[in-house]
């Protein structure tokens, strides 16, 4: 039932490195990693890998499998012709630190440059209470894994390094938006979304939405639901004018 | 420092056949609205009072009396301009605006970027930050706009069953579903319906609005082609019936 499957991965280092051809035994039911780990075994004990759960969970093995963001361990050998050559490289977007891993410290960056949840003043963990209907849309974000494939293939900062600074990504301006519909959050997050995150960069071209493994609607559900929260409170002189007039009133 | 790879892309598969149907596309229903909004004529059919989307309301002086159903308040255009350049800034900024097309046109037509993880060819990227992109953030005003031609336009469906009931009304009727179904699958609407709020819990209705506006929002992309390409179908349909080209077929009367 085996195969010998053409295999052309990345390898090399931040001072550089290239597409190295592989020819690799393919078995049925088997996943990209699983050969990637076959290769390790018998050609390349040293091909540098991360991965962890080997079930779509942990969000390590993100790399780019024939030009496309996607998970090792997720990606069945089954969807490639057994002639089909299957290219392996790391994530783009972020600096390579061997073969297939990269440095992802910039996603830990951003994560921290985003306040914690605040709750109402005088209630204490343990005391919070919400209805399920309030907290689900919240709760769909939750279910990001953190492989960080959105921000990898998004191009505000794939194709322009520059932006990096200014823009924290997909996934970051989702945990924004998680926080911004918490019933229980108070902290106000629209005007630094804009101002501090980057959402304005966004041109919702939608490429986060399509590579989710867990099929988030970034776009749909977090990013648009906050740029128009943004119009509402930069871009809508009806709510400006409210709000002035009920600020004079008060 | 990036992995060093000198491809604009590894993708393997035929990324460049969605960008270049959508710009084909956009750019062949651009061509028929264009030259059917500067022909001024055949938009009216007086036997069966069928009017066309693309002039509805027709506001100004050179409109057919009775095609004008809320009068002629407006005076004649000058030079070659025709009734629709009232209404049509409202309805192209619409769908300029509107969070499906901007997708659609910044991948297909500027090319940021043509497809996921593939270059785009731009050296420098502000998004929607300046002038003129800022101004997607006023898809709400367009989207109050549209409503309103939404209304006219069903007004006219409505009023060209006064004669009886043929295939142009069957026609009309598709096409103001459709309108209605985009328009009310909009992310504006959407988050004005109730995706603003923070606590569902305490506006039930706005909650459940919000749950139906969210089932057809999840659809907008197909429902902006389709109510893009009936809008064409259906002035086509008028046309070819208002020139004598086709006979309406009647089903009553």
């Amino acid at each position: 039932m085996g195969y010998q499957g053409h295999f052309r991965v990345w390898r090399g280092s931040d001072e550089g490195g290239g597409l190295e051809d592989f020819t690799v035994e393919v078995n049925e039911g088997e996943v990209v990693l699983d050969v990637i780990h076959r290769l390790q075994a018998t050609q390349t004990p040293d091909l540098a890998v991360r991965w962890n759960c080997k079930a779509g969970k942990c969000g390590s093995c993100s790399a780019e499998i024939n030009g496309k963001p996607r998970l090792l361990c997720m990606t069945r050998m089954s969807v490639f012709a057994e002639d089909e050559t299957v290219t392996v490289t790391p994530m783009r977007t972020f600096p390579v630190i061997r073969d297939l891993v990269t440095d992802v410290s910039y996603n830990y960056k951003k994560a921290r440059e985003i306040p914690a949840f605040k709750p109402p003043a005088g209630v204490a963990p343990g005391e919070y209470r919400m209805q399920q209907v309030d907290v689900e849309r919240s709760q769909e974000f939750r279910k990001c894994i953190e492989c960080f494939l959105c921000n990898n293939t998004c191009h505000v900062i794939r194709d322009h390094e520059e932006n990096k600074e200014s823009f924290a990504g997909p996934r970051f301006l989702m945990r924004v938006a998680e926080l911004e519909m918490h019933p229980l959050d108070e902290a106000d997050r629209v005007q630094e979304a804009q101002s501090q995150h980057g959402l304005g960069l966004c041109n919702i071209t939608k490429c986060c939405t399509e590579v989710c493994p867990e099929h988030i609607k970034i776009t749909d559900n977090a990013l648009i639901p906050m740029k128009e929260r943004v119009a509402d409170r930069r871009y809508d002189p009806i709510v400006w004018l409210g709000n002035k007039l009920f600020r004079n009133k008060s | 420092m990036r992995a060093q790879i000198a491809q604009r892309t590894l993708r393997t598969d035929r990324w460049w056949l969605p960008p270049l149907a959508t710009f084909a596309g956009l750019l062949l229903i651009s061509i028929y609205a264009a030259v059917r909004t500067f022909m001024g004529d055949y938009y009216w059919v007086d036997e069966y009072r069928y009017l066309t989307p693309m002039y509805s309301p027709c506001l100004t002086e050179e409109c057919l009396p009775n095609a004008a159903h809320f009068g002629r308040l407006l005076p004649e255009l000058p030079g070659f301009l025709t009734p629709p350049v009232i209404i049509i800034p409202f309805l192209l900024g619409f769908r300029v605006t509107c969070y499906y097309y901007r997708k659609a046109y910044y991948r297909a037509a500027w090319m940021s970027p043509p497809a996921c993880a593939v270059a785009e060819p731009h050296g420098k990227y502000t998004g929607e930050t300046r002038f003129p992109l800022i101004a997607q953030n006023l898809h709400r005003y367009f989207f109050y706009a549209a409503s309103l031609l939404l209304l006219i336009n069903i007004y006219d469906a409505v009023f060209a069953f006064s004669t009886g009931i043929g295939l142009g009304n069957i026609v009309l009727l598709v096409n103001v579903g459709l309108l209605g179904a985009y328009t009310l699958s909009c992310h504006s609407c959407r988050h004005i319906a109730g995706g603003r709020l923070k606590h569902f819990s305490k506006h039930p209705v706005r909650y459940w609005t919000w749950t139906q506006i969210s089932k057809l929002n999840a659809k907008h992309m197909q429902l902006a082609w389709a109510s893009l390409i009936f809008v064409c179908v259906t002035d086509l349909y008028v046309a070819l019936v208002a020139s004598g080209t086709i006979a309406d077929l009647r089903f009553v009367n």
